[in-house]
């Protein structure tokens, strides 16, 4: 299966920007179906990135992050050819996570 | 034109007249295509010609940016990697899609719909993916589903850029379902008695309830779109039957003459603005 | 409002690398599960099940915020749909450890918070849920202060509804 994570990570310099898009219904607890039913809450709680072993950025979140979520940031140190590892983890226990090699 | 000419007529003798008005009359899509450009241009003066195929986005700056923002990693990524997956996964019989379009479908979105002289109709792109399929022994797909939105996206993705080519074939059946896309579109229906062209000619950039209407001018150009409000892809034929809902008025079924005529006219009229597809919007 | 097709080509050219690299390493989803947290990188659950910001702020930091125009909030004045609301902030604070982003018209303010380590730039763009309209509020924690920026953000669409 495809991952569910898609990453850009450019370096401009000494710092890298990082945008991650994640396929995730990310599913708040408080909406119901068409039949009436509230669809359980379902969502990533933790996203982290790592360079060189060492995490360059941790995201925790609740329910209000969109859906296929969204996160832009950067950080300094790492060169083009570099890899990103980037893993995430849901309230469910799921999870998933892949590298990316910095451009 | 014809206003012109009316006035004119009382004016002269009749006999003048009745010579001049028939040439009037006559269905002119080339003409049409011109006034409708004419009019958006000169409703909005500061929006480039390209640019109305960005819809709401081409209107107003505070959603434009939200819409920036998005495209920096657009929401319908995920379905353009499924429908280039799909597109190039072969049928049972060893067939893809490519075998079935010019050009192996790529960079073809701006030719559709075109008139099959053969069939005696229009064909959209989503109506040649279905027959596609049919032809060689697949079941065809929901017109208003994921997998056709995602077809249809990397399909338009491939052809960015590219301006719209629709042709009106010197036949007399091509001009009617012009004729008729048209009819259609200013057709007022439903309860609320909106035409299409109620609020995409006379109300673009105006606020109805929360939404942001978009111009028909350059509409189709960014089809299939990721729309936030339904949480995911969706085709024109999804998106002419929820316009039809939205505005309390009986939707017809995907595909229907009516809507593939109607796709004709909007595509025609936007003759030569460059294919944006897929698109987000809200 | 004279970028589009500048912004199409720039967008492809993007979308274009990002298909690449995910074609690359697409098999990365076999690796290892997320190396699960040092105790500081705890996962704070019972800051996102608060209802209030200040409870929800109480509860992450133990600290309250004093509002800083030194902490750049950008959001929407309206949220095209409450459901996809982009909001970022950028400061020009030294020594920030963590970002957070409240929405006090949520069912539970806490919205997403970010820890930011040693070398990584101050800032951090996102797309949250809003459910009505109702302030929006950045917390930038430095040099173990907590500074705060708000705006509000109106919101005709929901983003919790069906």
């Amino acid at each position: 299966m495809a991952s569910t994570i898609r990453v850009r990570a450019i370096a401009n310099g000494d710092t890298t920007e990082v945008q991650a898009l994640i396929q995730h219904p990310m599913d708040s607890g408080f909406v119901k179906d068409a039949q009436g039913a509230v669809i359980p809450a379902h969502f990533i709680q933790q996203l982290s990135f790592e360079h060189n072993g060492k995490r360059v950025f941790l995201a925790d979140w609740g329910p209000a992050v969109a859906k296929d979520p969204y996160v832009k940031f950067a950080f300094k140190g790492a060169a083009k050819g570099d890899e990103l590892k980037i893993s995430w983890v849901d309230n469910k226990g799921a999870s998933d996570s892949t590298t990316a090699k910095i451009q | 034109m014809r206003f012109v000419i009316a006035l004119v007529s009382a004016a002269l003798a009749a006999s003048v007249i009745v010579s001049a008005a028939p040439a009037s009359d006559a269905p002119d899509p080339a003409a049409d295509a011109e006034a409708f450009r004419n009019y958006f241009v000169t409703k909005f003066p500061k929006v480039k010609l390209e640019d109305f195929v960005n819809g709401p986005y081409s209107m107003n700056k505070d959603m434009r940016r939200q819409w920036q923002e998005k495209e920096e990693f657009p929401p319908y990524e995920f379905a353009l990697e499924a429908g280039k997956e799909m597109f190039a996964a072969p049928f049972k019989n060893g067939k893809t899609y490519a075998d079935c379009f010019e050009n192996g479908g790529i960079g073809v979105r701006q030719n559709f719909p075109y008139f099959d002289a053969k069939q005696g109709e229009v064909i959209t792109l989503e109506l040649a993916l279905n027959r596609c399929r049919t032809a060689n022994g697949e079941a065809p797909l929901s017109y208003v589903k994921d997998e056709m939105a995602s077809l249809t996206a990397y399909m338009a993705f491939t052809s960015r850029g590219k301006p719209f080519d629709i042709k009106i074939p010197d036949d007399p059946r091509a001009l009617a379902a012009y004729e008729n896309g048209k009819r259609y579109f200013y057709t007022r229906r439903g309860q609320l008695n909106f035409s299409c062209a109620s609020c995409h000619v006379q109300s673009p950039g105006e606020r109805l309830r929360a939404e942001i209407l978009a111009p028909a001018l350059g509409i189709l150009n960014a089809m299939p779109i990721y729309r936030s409000e339904w949480a995911g892809m969706g085709t024109i034929s999804r998106r002419f039957i929820t316009c039809n809902s939205q505005t309390r008025a009986v939707p017809e079924e995907a595909q229907s003459e009516d809507y593939r005529d109607l796709e004709y006219f909007l595509s025609y009229v936007s003759n030569g603005l460059p294919i944006s597809g897929p698109g987000a919007r809200p | 409002m004279n970028f589009s097709i500048e912004k199409f080509s720039a967008t492809r050219r993007l979308v274009l690398q990002g298909t690449g690299a995910v074609a690359l390493f697409g098999l990365g989803g076999l690796a290892a599960p997320p190396a699960r947290a040092a105790a500081n990188d705890k996962y704070p659950e019972e800051a996102f099940k608060l209802k209030t910001d200040k409870d929800a702020i109480q509860a992450l930091y133990g600290r309250t915020a004093e509002a800083s125009d030194k902490v750049k909030l950008d959001a929407p004045e309206i949220a095209e749909n409450g459901a996809v609301v982009p909001i970022s902030v950028t400061t020009t604070l030294e020594n920030v450890t963590s970002i957070s982003f409240l929405v006090t018209g949520n069912p539970n303010a806490l919205a997403a918070s970010y820890a930011i380590p040693e070398g990584t730039v101050p800032g951090v763009a996102n797309r949250l849920k809003m459910q009505q309209t109702s302030n929006v509020i950045a917390i930038v924690d430095a040099g173990g202060k907590l500074y705060s920026a708000t705006k509000e953000v109106k919101v005709t669409v929901g983003g919790c509804g069906g």
